[in-house]
């Protein structure tokens, strides 16, 4: 039965809610204060440098550490005081999940099952399900000690997903995957909207800007900024332009060091033929950029002014 | 009583996998082995100690002094051999319970589901209960067996006594070793706190006054059946400290397991 102080009156319309959440370990102090709701249904990016709380903040959710201070609710039931019933609200994937080398994919699912309280008749449906979204039916009965990293993760979701959890919890799901496993786990993530909360942590911003439709931003353990995806990008005015080079046109020479040492000129990106140059005086550029890049022998395929990407706001935020 | 209900049932989950595990790891049948060994090995060498001996250059005469080997005599010999080898079994099947796990990283993911932790210790320990039990099972078996065969008779009612002692005796560094693997935050410094501990256990016979209450006085009292069957004193004080001392183990590893921040 849950005891009336485990529900938080805030806590019941989100997903997760922290209130005051810290963390000291010796005079370090990993998280300060932090006040972070993600709502029910969305798929939130936890957005941070390495070393910045994410870990700690998802430790803390999911039991494996105390809090020094504040408290935590996932899915209306407090989950910083070693309690048993906030663990049946969500399934959790750490970075580098461990299995029993020992077991086989049906093997684990079905222990963990058992401590969800499934019963034989749910646990074989349910296994057969997540090993089918996971595409790991065709290895459902070897031995996990010779399965690949991508194969690793992959189990991990279905582990998490084994009991119908409200809110999913990843943690760093994709930093280790090469490409094609990063791609695999992003589609499998996006598969789930709708069907799930997903909150991941990550510092791969491709990755939030593919998938996820809420965002926040934490640095040396401080909550910087918390918002819908749209808004922030919203929030950031248009800044940036994007230009596209001809491929056979692009002058020799410095000419990115030409453009950075405009006093108008924030910052330049370049990456294969296209750049982008945020500006700090709107009008100066839109006025100065096509005149400098035409002198500088550029050859333009398309030019376009467009908001910051996340990237280059969590760079702004967190510098 | 529905709460009652579903830590029974995953604690029942938990001690089949650790069963499961000590099966598919083959440390249970490492175990086994070593007891059925020290069953079939103590008679053999006690059948055999007069011929070594006459082996010896000057041996025969030594020999003849020598009372004929006994049945006692190849259960003595299974006590000594736990007296020696008992320790670095509970070290080796211990040291890794819940260390090893913290240091892979499968009791994160294990602790992250709705299992308390002290059900995660309590479902080791008793694991590693009932492996011993079966061991000592089958290593009594081989015992009696070997020893009927080599010498004619054997009191099995004695033979059950000294072997509970001795199991009970072993359970007490089997505590003491997942308090160390809970300690531990790697197998390396789990078995080195392990055997520290088993250490100061072991010369805690020794001690003035205390010494009467040591574990070891449970290896006495088996001794002292098999010799004086009829007229052996209990040592009641080393049973209880023994059982006091299983519990301060297992209480402290779940007090300190439930404070631990897991990776």
């Amino acid at each position: 039965m849950r005891n009336h102080l485990d529900i938080h009156p805030n806590a019941e319309g989100n997903a997760i809610s922290c209130i005051g959440l810290s963390r000291s370990y010796g005079k370090v102090q990993a998280l300060k204060n932090l006040n972070l709701t993600v709502p029910y249904g969305s798929i939130f990016g936890f957005l941070g440098r390495n070393g910045a709380g994410k870990t700690t903040t998802i430790r803390i959710l999911t039991g494996l550490a105390q809090p020094s201070a504040g408290s935590a609710w996932v899915a209306g039931v407090e989950a910083t005081r070693s309690n048993s019933a906030a663990r049946q609200q969500f399934g959790y994937l750490p970075q580098a999940p461990a299995f029993y080398r020992w077991m086989t994919p049906v093997e684990y699912l079905d222990y963990v099952a058992h401590l969800f309280g499934l019963s034989q008749k749910e646990r074989k449906q349910r296994i057969a399900e997540v090993l089918q979204l996971v595409d790991l039916k065709s290895a459902a009965h070897r031995k996990i000690g010779g399965f690949s990293g991508g194969m690793v993760q992959r189990l991990g979701i279905a582990q998490a997903l084994v009991h119908h959890p409200q809110v999913l919890i990843l943690d760093e799901p994709t930093s280790a995957l090469d490409p094609a496993g990063r791609y695999e786990v992003l589609e499998l993530i996006e598969s789930l909207r709708g069907q799930v909360t997903v909150f991941f942590s990550t510092h791969i911003l491709s990755d939030v800007e593919r998938v996820c439709d809420a965002v926040a931003i934490i640095h040396k353990g401080e909550l910087l900024l918390q918002s819908s995806r749209e808004e922030l990008l919203n929030k950031y005015p248009v800044n940036t332009a994007e230009l596209e080079l001809d491929n056979h046109g692009q002058a020799n020479g410095k000419w990115t060091e030409k453009i950075k040492q405009q006093p108008w000129v924030n910052a330049i990106q370049t990456e294969n033929n296209i750049v982008r140059i945020t500006v700090t005086d709107l009008a100066c550029g839109k006025q100065a950029l096509l005149p400098l890049v035409a002198g500088l022998g550029l050859i333009i395929n398309r030019i376009q002014w467009v908001h910051p990407t996340l990237e280059e706001i969590f760079l702004e935020v967190s510098a | 009583m529905k709460t009652i209900q579903v830590t029974l049932s995953i604690f029942i989950t938990a001690v089949r996998k650790e069963l499961v595990q000590q099966w598919q790891t083959k440390r249970f049948l490492a175990v086994l082995a070593v007891f059925l060994l020290f069953g079939l090995g103590a008679p053999v060498i006690s059948n055999m100690t007069p011929e070594l001996i006459k082996a010896e250059p000057g041996g025969e005469e030594l020999a003849k002094l020598l009372p004929p080997p006994s049945a006692t005599d190849a259960v003595g010999t299974y006590i000594e051999f736990f007296g020696t080898f008992g320790y670095f079994l509970a070290i080796l099947l211990g040291m890794n319970a819940i260390a090893g796990e913290k240091e892979s990283g499968t009791a994160g993911l294990i602790l992250s589901k709705p299992m308390p932790r002290w059900v995660f210790v309590l479902s080791k320990f008793t694991a590693q209960s009932l492996v011993y039990t079966a061991a000592f099972l089958v290593g009594t078996l081989a015992l009696y067996y070997c020893t009927i065969i080599l010498f004619g008779a054997m009191d099995p009612v004695i033979l059950i006594k000294v072997n509970l002692l001795l199991l009970l005796w072993l359970l007490i560094f089997c505590a003491a070793m997942l308090l160390a693997s809970t300690l531990g935050r790697t197998v390396a410094t789990a078995a080195g706190v392990g055997l520290g501990l088993l250490i100061l256990i072991g010369l805690s016979r020794n001690i003035p006054h205390v010494g009467k209450w040591s574990p070891s006085g449970l290896m006495g009292w088996a001794m002292e059946l098999l010799v004086n069957p009829g007229s052996a004193a209990a040592n009641h004080g080393a049973l209880i400290a023994a059982l006091a001392l299983i519990l301060v183990f297992l209480i402290g590893s779940m007090a300190l397991f439930e404070r631990q921040e897991i990776q």
